[in-house]
């Protein structure tokens, strides 16, 4: 693993949790919506931080496909379950939000969990279709190093 | 009755989720390594191959169906119940759709990390 891909992993990470408490500040921000009023739906984009929550997840979604290109999904998925970490500081320090014992339980098994994975290879199965443009390349992928 | 319909929501978002994570995840293998794929053939190829992609297609179809069950389970259910146990339920089968479906290693240690943060997760809602 290279330093660049554990950048990837934190982008995740991040922009999972800042896009969501984003979006949850911003629909605060403009109250009800209802599925009867499909104008009110369409229109709650135009709102500046649900609009900046939106350009987040979709940060988040490409570092995630990044992140899947060259690591196991089950490597991937606890590895940026960071995330609930972040939303929960942000939860408590940017949104005001009362945090219990509990969810600071949850907060530090999630932390031995991304801990137990990251210790571990990113990647322990090689796809085929891989392997093959990698002959066609003449290369050597640096996913075998990892 | 609610609950059972919320509980419904939950199995439908967990199935969704977990087929949208699996499609994405040999999607992307299939396209290969984006650093790679970016270097020898440019950042307009990378997005035409991953556009191309029919595993990344119907993953994001998935993903589309799990976002509206979760309204619909959020409608139906209290949140500290549908979201926790979706997330976390989701968490436990992915691990065990990547090991039948990308044949991926799920040794011990995957597990117990699969295991905590779906536990974490729980916690979270209380």
């Amino acid at each position: 693993m290279t330093f660049r891909r554990y950048l990837v992993l934190f982008g995740v990470s991040v922009f999972a949790a800042t896009g969501d408490s984003l979006l949850s500040r911003g629909m605060k921000q403009i109250g009800g919506v209802s599925i009867h009023h499909l104008q009110s739906i369409i229109l709650m984009v135009l709102n500046p931080t649900v609009a900046l929550g939106i350009v987040f997840l979709l940060a988040f979604f490409a570092c995630y496909m990044t992140s899947l290109s060259w690591a196991d999904l089950t490597y991937v998925l606890p590895a940026t379950s960071v995330s609930y970490i972040l939303l929960t500081l942000l939860a408590k320090f940017y949104l005001h939000e009362t945090i219990s014992v509990s969810r600071w339980c949850g907060v530090l098994l999630i932390s031995a969990g991304v801990g137990f994975v990251t210790q571990g290879p990113a990647l322990t199965h090689k796809p085929r279709h891989a392997e093959s443009t990698e002959c066609l390349a003449g290369t050597v992928s640096p996913r075998t190093q990892s | 009755m609610t609950s059972l319909y919320a509980w419904g929501a939950v199995a439908c978002i967990v199935a969704t989720s977990t087929a949208g994570d699996v499609l994405l995840s040999r999607g992307m293998k299939q396209v290969g390594d984006f650093g790679e794929v970016r270097r020898r053939s440019g950042v307009l190829t990378l997005i035409q191959r991953v556009l191309q992609n029919s595993n990344f297609l119907f993953g994001v179809l998935a993903m589309a169906i799990a976002f509206y069950s979760l309204l619909f389970g959020l409608s139906w259910g209290d949140v500290s119940l549908v979201v926790p146990a979706s997330t976390s339920l989701t968490f436990v089968t992915n691990a065990i759709a990547a090991r039948f479906f990308l044949h991926e290693r799920v040794d011990q240690r995957r597990w117990v990390a699969a295991l905590l943060v779906a536990g974490g997760v729980i916690l979270l809602a209380f």
